[in-house]
């Protein structure tokens, strides 16, 4: 076996080492330096950002490891996306009950993003799964980090219960297709796959492994309860990175492996995107717990991408990735406000307890605010422009209805997206929350996302680029 | 000639800078800043303007047209996507040297009259945007790049004259003029679709087809003239001029420069811009837009005669000048400036040497307002003793826009009319005639600023606030600029502007047609002769006379033959009336009732699936199962 074909995978490469020496630096930092572990992880994660720069196809093992271009793009923005989960992790690790174990949260999330990148560039069901699993355990264990706070042990509970469960049932899936091709090999499936029913039950069980990762309706039903019960950074990763990942692992399989059967899963995701947006839509509805209300929005958002990866061609998975980099920021941007409040008050999270914030934080409300237009769809922001392409993408694949069907369901969420502005802007309150300074991490991080909220619809050099790597 | 990009980015700079600045910032500091910029972005131009013209010329005897900057900024398809960048060629060129020098004169000037005005740096920061978005205008690569600078200009324009935003009539100046040319710019949009989808390209040089199928089709024509709506918003061509008079409610500095060198000759530099296609698609188009010239000309002319208010009888001789221009580009029948191509460079020579003298006039205008404080011309008279520097400059740009020689307005005043008479003696005439207007009204105005009687200025002008005092001459900072414009005034006439500019690119030298100018001469100094007989007087005999014979005619001149009635009209009783109301009636009743009824079916499904999310995850796990199964069964049947 040609084991310097190891060397061509930088990114998971450089990703261990800085998991590695992030793992030396947690284990032999005496205690008073440890304050620079923060500072540390997220050098080092600059700089693997840097080691992964240069876009290119790599094949290694025979085929088990196959990374295109496209994914070496999405996995720099996962780690940009990580970064500033980071950065917003800073005054919660602070605390007074968290900050022994700070070491902890970041290589957990650090092994769980080095599954992701597994995941995205697997060549065979094996892999695929190895990296689907990494991305999962160590994230239970991030949920129930707050273990003696509150909802997070019963969220984490929840987590692991449900992700072995499915995790069982994709494990299924993947022995039938072993049953039933003889291969597990991204590249010899496609040519042995005629449709029958046994094929068919390995899709539909391969599918809602990952349906679970992305929370559709019906695999979603831990979403809320997770959200709700984990902290908030790490529902902030929860619904950005992880999704962002399952989403792309999600479009590469089905077109790649299944692409045979693209007439079954089509019809598949038809309604599953339909369900999903728009049972999503109407939970949001009546939610006052902003981080549950988040969990319901990201299902919706996840309903979207599906769109993308409906459409089945270079020009969806241009748009996918390009809706996973606008909604990363404007998510991050969401959980970040909520965060930074979240800390500061000590726990308020409910809509009414953002009632009047405009007069204190005004600059928050405007994040806040710009984030929320983003994520309904509203012009010049990015969210429109990656709404758009999904949007076209179905649209050209010849999926009218479900495209409009989606078109109606942005009109209700624009409702729920408003009711959050309108709260902190109109709704007199006697004792809003009170004014304060978020963190410079925090303040980096929010820029960033406004910054990415603000100028990626505009450059359309982005959605291009995307899309000429994607045809490659 | 990368640096070109310097003159947008520098007023963006400034603009942001002071906006975001505002109050914290010092007002002198926020002039200097504005000017410094604009010093900076005249002085690139005219560097620009030095090497693009000393570059010389390519093979063909024409200057080449360059594009330091041009990037792909929205595609559409392999064909057609907009681009942003900087073009160079001898019109663009030439108005970013008209441009800059007129809006760095406003920059300095202001400093003189805005002095101690709340919001000084507010005012400067929106010169700033007006000035990058006028700039966009002229050096923009494609029509669609021209249409975004073409909104910047108009949203700045709307926040220029509605400055004083707490006068009523500023506000609404403001809103008509936002809308008037709001409205006009949506024939250039739908102008701006129909070129791009049927010529493949936003650019200048369309494409109608592999043989030019569609070239003989009226679809060029029609996009061709739905643009020139747009123009002749932004233009104040008739019927669209009803914005203009009222846009004086902004500061004079303004005036100067919206209303003199940029805002309204954005119309005629977009016909010129488009020029080879009117000739080669729509010449029958051109001639209407000779005809529509014409008519402005002449009306605003005659509206010009009565006016009081010194600054809307400038506004009124604004539009009529504007007039010529577009009579001169639309009487060209050929790109030969030797067989009736002469219009475009006439036109363009003289929306030059007008900026100039125009500025100079509303500039002057600003220095008699600053000393007496009111605008009307009761106020003043025999002013030229305490005034002498602004008596001076503004006689200068009385005569150069009267035609006389050797003032600039002569040659340019001159090219448009030996144009006109090439394309037909009538047209000739006419315009001739209304160059015989113009000098009586503008002398009209001279009279009634300068000499005749002075007003009894023991009664207190404004109460309380300006206790009376004689006027007096305005500070350095103002006269400068009048001092530099009238320099120019002098001498533009002589430049060469032929050499630079002409239709088909090629060096053509202006010969003046001893017989049109003659004519022009003659006619312009009866025409003075007459507006000293009637006004120079300290007693007006004559005037009276002819105001109580004609009375009708004076009155409805006065009212400005009721246009703005007209419009409201149309707007308040048909539009309103019989449009708005049954919409409105058909929003409220059918649409909201729709939107209604989804959030209320929406608030009740959302009520009967609360049970699903009910915590328990045996629950979970079973609606998991369910769902996969229920997908296998889905694709199995």
């Amino acid at each position: 076996m040609d084991l310097i074909a190891i060397l061509h995978m930088h990114a998971e490469l450089s990703l261990t080492a800085v998991f590695i020496l992030m793992f030396l630096l947690d284990l032999f930092l005496p205690t008073p330096q440890r304050h620079r572990l923060r500072p540390m992880a997220c050098i080092l994660l600059a700089l693997q950002l840097l080691a992964n720069l240069w876009p290119e196809e790599v094949i290694a093992f025979g085929g088990m490891y196959h990374s295109t271009p496209i994914a070496s793009v999405l996995k720099s923005v996962l780690t940009v996306g990580t970064l500033l989960v980071f950065l917003q992790a800073d005054t919660w690790l602070q605390r007074e009950d968290t900050r022994y174990k700070q070491g902890e949260f970041y290589l957990l999330t650090l092994s769980t993003l080095l599954g992701m990148f597994f995941m995205i560039s697997a060549g065979h069901f094996l892999l695929f799964f190895l990296g689907l699993e990494l991305a999962t355990v160590p994230m239970a264990c991030l949920v129930t980090f707050d273990k003696y706070k509150g909802h997070s042990a019963e969220a984490g509970a929840k987590f692991i219960l449900s992700a072995l469960f499915s995790s069982g049932i994709f494990l299924y899936g993947i022995s039938m297709i072993y049953g039933t091709t003889g291969t597990l090999y991204f590249d010899d499936i496609p040519s042995r796959l005629v449709g029958t029913p046994l094929q068919i039950l390995a899709l539909v069980f391969f599918f809602s492994g990952l349906a679970f990762k992305l929370s559709l309706v019906p695999f979603h039903l831990w979403t809320a309860d997770t959200y709700q019960g984990a902290p908030t950074t790490v529902s902030a990763y929860l619904s950005v990175i992880s999704k962002g990942a399952a989403a792309f692992a999600l479009m590469a399989v089905l077109t790649k492996v299944f692409g045979p059967m693209a007439g079954q899963w089509s019809q598949m995701l038809c309604l599953v995107i339909v369900t999903t947006i728009t049972i999503a839509n109407l939970f949001a509805i009546r939610q006052n717990n902003l981080k549950r209300f988040m969990a319901f929005s990201s299902i919706s958002q996840a309903g979207y991408i599906l769109l993308a990866v409906l459409a089945g061609t270079p020009q969806g998975m241009a748009s996918l990735v390009y809706y996973i980099i606008v909604y990363i920021a404007a998510n991050l941007a969401v959980f970040g406000v909520i965060n930074a409040i979240e800390q500061h008050t000590h726990g308020q999270i409910e809509r009414e307890d953002y009632n009047g914030l405009y007069r204190t934080n005004p600059k928050l409300t405007m994040v806040m605010t710009l984030a929320l237009f983003s994520l309904a769809g509203i012009p010049p922001f990015a969210g429109f422009f990656s709404k758009f392409f999904v949007f076209m993408a179905a649209f050209h694949s010849g999926y009218y209805l479900i495209v409009f069907i989606a078109l109606v369901n942005t009109i209700i969420s624009l409702y729920y997206y408003l009711l959050i502005v309108k709260a902190m802007f109109i709704q007199p309150n006697e004792q809003p929350i009170g004014h304060f300074r978020t963190t410079v991490p925090m303040r980096i991080s929010l820029l960033v996302c406004v910054a990415g909220i603000l100028v990626l619809g505009i450059l359309s050099g982005v959605y291009q680029l995307l899309n000429d790597m994607s045809l490659l | 000639m990368e640096y070109t990009i310097l003159i947008l980015i520098l007023p963006f700079l400034s603009f942001l800078i002071l906006g975001l600045a505002d109050m914290r910032m010092k007002n002198g500091l926020a002039g200097a800043i504005g000017t410094a910029s604009l010093a900076g972005v005249t002085l690139l131009s005219y560097l620009t303007a030095f090497q693009y013209f000393m570059r010389g010329r390519t093979a063909e005897g024409v200057f080449p047209t360059l594009m330091p900057y041009n990037f792909e900024w929205l595609p559409f398809t392999t064909q057609l996507h907009i681009d942003m960048g900087i073009m160079l060629d001898p019109i663009s060129v030439m108005m970013l040297v008209v441009i800059s020098t007129v809006s760095l004169m406003v920059h300095i000037y202001s400093f003189g009259y805005m002095k101690g005005e709340k919001g000084f740096q507010r005012y400067y920061a929106f010169l700033s945007l007006f000035t990058m978005s006028m700039l966009g205008i002229v050096v923009a690569t494609n029509i669609f790049q021209m249409y975004v600078f073409w909104e910047l200009v108009g949203v700045s324009s709307y926040l220029l004259i509605g400055f004083y935003y707490t006068k009523k009539e500023a506000i609404a100046a403001s809103k008509k003029a936002f809308i008037v040319t709001r409205f006009a710019d949506l024939g250039f949009l739908i102008g701006i679709l129909i070129y791009g989808y049927y010529g493949q390209t936003f650019g200048f040089t369309p494409n109608f087809g592999p043989h030019g199928e569609l070239a003989s089709n009226t679809l060029p024509a029609l996009a061709l003239g739905l643009m020139f709506i747009g123009g002749a918003g932004k233009s104040a061509m008739f019927p669209l001029h009803i914005w203009l008079p009222d846009a004086m409610e902004g500061p004079t500095p303004v005036s100067a420069l919206i209303h003199a060198a940029t805002m309204v000759v954005a119309g005629v530099y977009l016909v010129a811009r488009m020029f080879p296609l009117f000739i080669g698609y729509a010449p029958e188009v051109l001639h209407w837009i000779a005809y529509i010239g014409a008519f402005t000309a002449f009306y605003a002319a005659s509206v010009a005669c009565v006016q009081s208010d010194i600054k809307r009888v400038l506004a009124f001789s604004t539009i009529s000048q504007i007039g010529f221009m577009m009579v001169a580009l639309g009487v060209c029948t050929s790109t030969d400036p030797h067989e009736g191509g002469l219009g475009y460079m006439a036109s363009l020579f003289h929306l030059f040497t007008h900026a100039m003298f125009k500025a100079l006039l509303f500039l002057g205008a600003g220095c008699i307002i600053h000393a007496v404080h009111s605008n009307e011309m009761s106020a003043m008279g025999g002013l030229r003793k305490y005034m002498p520097v602004t008596h001076w400059t503004f006689l200068i740009a009385c005569l150069a826009i009267s035609g006389i020689c050797p003032f600039s307005g002569f040659f340019s005043k001159d090219e448009i009319l030996t144009a006109c008479f090439r394309f037909s003696p009538a047209m000739g005439w006419i315009m001739t005639g209304i160059a015989a207007i113009t000098a009586f009204y503008m002398f009209r105005l001279y009279y009634g600023i300068f000499w005749g009687a002075e007003p009894d200025r023991q009664l207190p002008a404004n109460e309380g606030t300006h206790t009376a005092h004689t006027p007096h001459e305005a500070p350095l900072s103002m006269t400068f600029p009048l001092l530099f414009l009238a320099a120019v005034t002098c001498v533009a006439g002589f430049m060469p502007f032929g050499h630079l500019i002409s239709s088909d690119g090629q060096s053509y030298t202006i010969q003046l047609d001893k017989q049109v100018a003659i004519t022009s001469i003659l006619i312009a100094i009866v025409s003075i002769a007459l507006a000293t007989w009637i006004y120079a007087g300290k007693k007006q005999p004559v005037a009276d006379r002819l105001a109580r014979t004609f009375q009708r005619m004076h009155t409805a001149a006065y009212h400005r033959f009721y246009m703005d009635e007209v419009w409201l009209f149309v707007t308040k009783k048909i539009i309103f009336r019989c449009i708005s109301t049954p919409i409105a009636w058909w929003d409220r009743h059918v649409i909201d009732q729709f939107f209604n009824f989804t959030a209320w079916s929406t608030h009740a499904a959302s009520d009967e699936i609360r049970d699903m999310q009910s915590g328990n995850v045996q629950q979970y796990s079973i609606w998991f199962l369910a769902g996969a199964l229920l997908l296998t069964l889905l694709l199995l049947v």
